[in-house]
């Protein structure tokens, strides 16, 4: 396979999953500052600092709400995070390795491109915001469901995957860090009301508001939450999860290609870091810096892997 | 920059010389008819203006027959619902051309026209023995001009034409491609005026493009209509994409150990081919790559893989010559590989088709192809050329200039269709101007008169209309060999009376049938 087509579904995937986090980030955002009354601006200002785009924001519009952030991170040409933006990112990246992928696969990115470039052309009325988000969301269930249905499992899907989870573990660990502070197991906030909306973001923030409830009869509160998050293999976005993924497509890369890479190596350190550890010795550790660091390595992994398999010359 | 731009304007122009109709002349307007019959509905051109391919000279021609039962059992309602499917299934496939120029709407549907063109196998025999013909002859010439120069010492060819053409290449002089090939892939296009008169209107000897709708266009007819194919034998395309790899793979280089490597090189995404050069990687099997994917590693050309770089023996390029080594050629050129004319010449790779094959198909050399057919073939010319006027003779420019209006005028270089005139559909001062221009450098305009092209009937919500066509059939040239895919496209010109078949103006395409015997 040329490096280069290996890059083309890395980022296509990477891009896609980016697309549905966003959309995502800003179901959360919005339901929080319908339902609850919490100071919804800074409910709309760590979505963006979430999705890693306020200096764009900040650049462009003073002071945070609705409707300037939904159109900002949804439909915003200038903003290359926007889901237009990333949307039709992914799709050139698939025309870029058209080659490579099944007629299923193609067709439903050059699908999702078309009906999302349609209805993001116009702003979108609040009335409207479900059903585009909905839509968003559906159309990245399309196209996993035509690569897990359709690709034979080489090292294109191999690439494929680890676009997919490298951009996975980027956005849960900045999701979790962005409200760490709800996060952190003092006794004075439990069962408090502020606490149980920061958790209820987080949790909707990553589509795991039920699945908590089924994963543990354990009790809603801050240390389960980011145990669930971070440590549950169970749970697909999970750092856990997300690390595991990584060292198993690097490893069927390494034996498909019979070479050892520093990209896997580094992904298995990550994931020992996870492996068996107890959510209170990350808090020994520190919430924050160890979800920094998490982030540093997902980057190092990322850049790695472009370098071990020639994405570029 | 400046290297983007040029080869986006590759693809050829396409106004066709031919009659513009004049009012009287149209096709008379449709009757209320409640028949179902076409042989009854369809009236085709009004009678004497141009030969129409499935009504002839009134009656019912017989390639068009069995097509002409089935059609007239069919329900409008049911066709239209057909062709909506149709543009949603090439839309969701991103079978698009990209159009220059416009930033919204930069990816183009070219409209498809549900109602084949149909040919006798007797007609193709007879279009790809003159195809081979032609074919074989520009192989000859190529390999002629840049060696003992033959055809320019017997004087068939003046040196001129060939010394001052900017598509010569002196990197070419002495030099013999692998397997002695230069346009392994050639795509001839060809018009028809009569019953048994089918013209050259030009070689396309660089890199042709059309053939991805071809086979599209056969798939979709395919799966809108199976029941048809049950009815007519047509003879397949399908074979294409493994015929062409087979053609591409013969002409490796003599040093090239076990299965060749073939790769093909697009200019990338935002070429107006891109569609096209992606299909043709995909059907066949190989890797698709673009200049920075590619270097000189120990005297080969070789691709960036996962694993490390991996040599090519045979490069498909869709890159024109211009742009594909910036060392040789244009120093700015982002497209092509630092080297690869010295890879080349040094006999490790065959780039396909081989660079200074264009001055084999420009418009002045055209006017000379019935004598190049002859030089080296020894035979007649099977397919007639357009008579070519050469402004470049005096007694031959002065007609020209006497009959601008009848005429239509192109550049001997132009392979965009600009700078050129059209003088049935010009005004008296577009011709006055365009005289002066022809006075201060004759040689560099041919003349041609305008040929009243044929029709073929396409599907329209008042039923079928006559629409006038050209047709591309693509020729394989391996060492030996010569191999004609039995249809090739139709280009379409969707607006009644238009002649202008040109997909970047509104043209379309059809399926293009060669029935079995």
């Amino acid at each position: 396979m040329l490096g280069k087509t290996a890059g083309g579904l890395y980022w296509m995937f990477r891009y896609l999953e980016r697309a549905e986090n966003t959309a995502r980030l800003i179901e959360a955002g919005f339901r929080i500052a319908l339902t609850r009354s919490s100071d919804p601006a800074s409910e709309w200002k760590s979505v963006i600092v979430t999705s890693a785009t306020q200096q764009a924001y900040e650049a462009k519009y003073d002071g945070y709400d609705s409707a300037r952030v939904t159109d900002f991170l949804l439909r915003d040409t200038e903003n290359p995070g926007s889901v237009y933006s990333v949307i039709k990112a992914a799709r050139d990246n698939a025309r870029l390795v058209r080659t490579a992928l099944t007629t299923e696969v193609w067709s439903a990115v050059n699908e999702t491109w078309m009906l999302l470039a349609e209805r993001l052309k116009h702003p979108i009325p609040e009335t409207h915001l479900p059903e585009v988000l909905a839509a968003i969301r559906q159309q990245s269930a399309l196209v996993r469901g035509a690569l897990h249905g359709t690709m034979l499992r080489n090292d294109i899907y191999d690439f494929c995957r680890l676009g997919t989870f490298i951009e996975r573990m980027d956005s849960t660990a900045r999701i979790i860090d962005v409200k760490y502070f709800a996060l952190l197991p003092s006794p004075s906030f439990v069962g408090s009301r502020m606490d149980n909306v920061q958790w209820e973001t987080i949790l909707r923030s990553v589509s795991a508001h039920r699945s908590f409830r089924w994963a543990s009869d354990d009790e809603y509160n801050a240390p389960n939450i980011a145990r669930f998050l971070i440590l549950d293999r169970r749970m697909p976005r999970s750092l856990a999860f997300c690390a595991a993924t990584l060292v198993e497509n690097l490893t069927y890369l390494a034996e498909d290609y019979d070479m050892q890479t520093e990209s896997l190596q580094l992904a298995e350190t990550l994931q020992k870091r996870l492996k068996g550890r107890d959510i209170g010795s990350i808090f020994d550790e520190g919430l924050h810096e160890f979800l920094r660091s998490i982030l540093d390595d997902t980057a190092r992994i990322g850049t790695q892997i472009e370098q071990d398999y020639r994405f570029i010359s | 920059m400046a290297a983007q731009v040029r080869t986006l304007v590759h693809k050829k122009p396409a106004v066709l010389p031919s009659i513009l109709d004049n009012l009287d002349m149209r096709p008379a307007p449709f009757e209320a008819c409640v028949c179902n019959s076409i042989a009854r509905s369809y009236r085709g051109p009004m009678s004497g203006s141009h030969f129409d391919e499935m009504l002839g000279n009134g009656s019912l021609r017989a390639p068009y027959q069995a097509y002409e039962k089935w059609f007239a059992g069919q329900e409008n309602a049911r066709l239209s619902k057909k062709a909506d499917e149709a543009e949603a299934f090439f839309r969701r496939s991103g079978i698009t051309f990209n159009v220059y120029g416009q930033a919204d709407a930069e990816e183009r549907l070219i409209p498809f026209d549900l109602v084949p063109r149909i040919l006798s196998n007797a007609e193709w025999t007879k279009l790809a023995r003159g195809i081979e013909q032609r074919v074989r002859a520009i192989n000859a010439f190529l390999h002629d001009i840049y060696n003992r120069q033959e055809i320019l010492r017997a004087g068939v060819v003046p040196v001129k034409l060939v010394a001052e053409n900017d598509a010569f290449l002196p990197q070419m002089i002495g030099f013999t491609p692998p397997g002695g090939v230069y346009t392994h892939i050639v795509g001839t296009d060809i018009v028809r005026t009569g019953e048994n008169d089918f013209y050259v209107l030009e070689d396309n000897a660089r890199t042709p493009s059309g053939v991805s709708y071809m086979l599209e266009n056969r798939e979709t007819m395919l799966q809108m209509f199976p029941e048809l194919f049950s009815k007519i034998r047509v003879q397949r395309v399908s074979d294409y994409p493994k015929n062409l790899r087979l053609s591409l793979e013969a002409t490796a280089p003599a040093g090239c150990n076990g299965r060749p490597c073939v790769a093909v090189l697009t200019p990338g995404i935002h070429n107006s081919a891109y569609y096209e050069h992606s299909y043709l990687a995909d059907q066949m099997g190989v890797e698709l790559v673009e200049g920075h994917d590619l270097r000189v590693v120990d005297g080969h050309i070789a691709m960036r893989t996962t694993k490390g770089y991996k040599v090519i023996d045979v490069l498909y390029r869709r890159v024109d010559d211009d742009f594909l080594d910036p060392l040789t050629f244009n120093p700015n050129s982002m497209l092509g590989v630092p080297g690869i004319m010295d890879v080349y010449r040094a006999g490790n790779i065959t780039i396909t088709n081989a660079p200074g094959t264009g001055v084999a198909d420009d418009k002045a050399i055209y006017s000379y192809m019935p004598d190049i057919v002859e030089f080296y073939t020894g035979e007649k010319a099977i397919l007639k050329n357009v008579e070519t006027f050469r402004c470049a003779e005096a007694d031959t420019l002065q007609y020209v200039l006497d009959n601008l209006s009848d005429l239509v005028v192109k550049e001997v270089h132009g392979s965009g269709g600009y700078g050129m005139l059209v003088g049935p559909a010009a005004s008296k001062e577009e011709c006055a101007e365009f005289a002066k221009k022809l006075k201060a450098n004759p040689a560099n305009y041919i003349a041609q008169p305008t040929l009243s092209l044929s029709t073929v009937p396409i599907f329209t919500e008042a039923g079928l209309a006559p629409r006038h066509v050209d047709l591309r059939p693509f020729a394989l040239v391996a060492p030996g060999e010569v191999n004609i895919v039995p249809g090739g496209l139709t280009r379409v010109a969707l607006s009644e009376g238009s002649l202008v078949v040109n997909s970047s103006q509104g043209g379309g395409t059809k399926d293009t049938w060669v029935l079995e015997d």
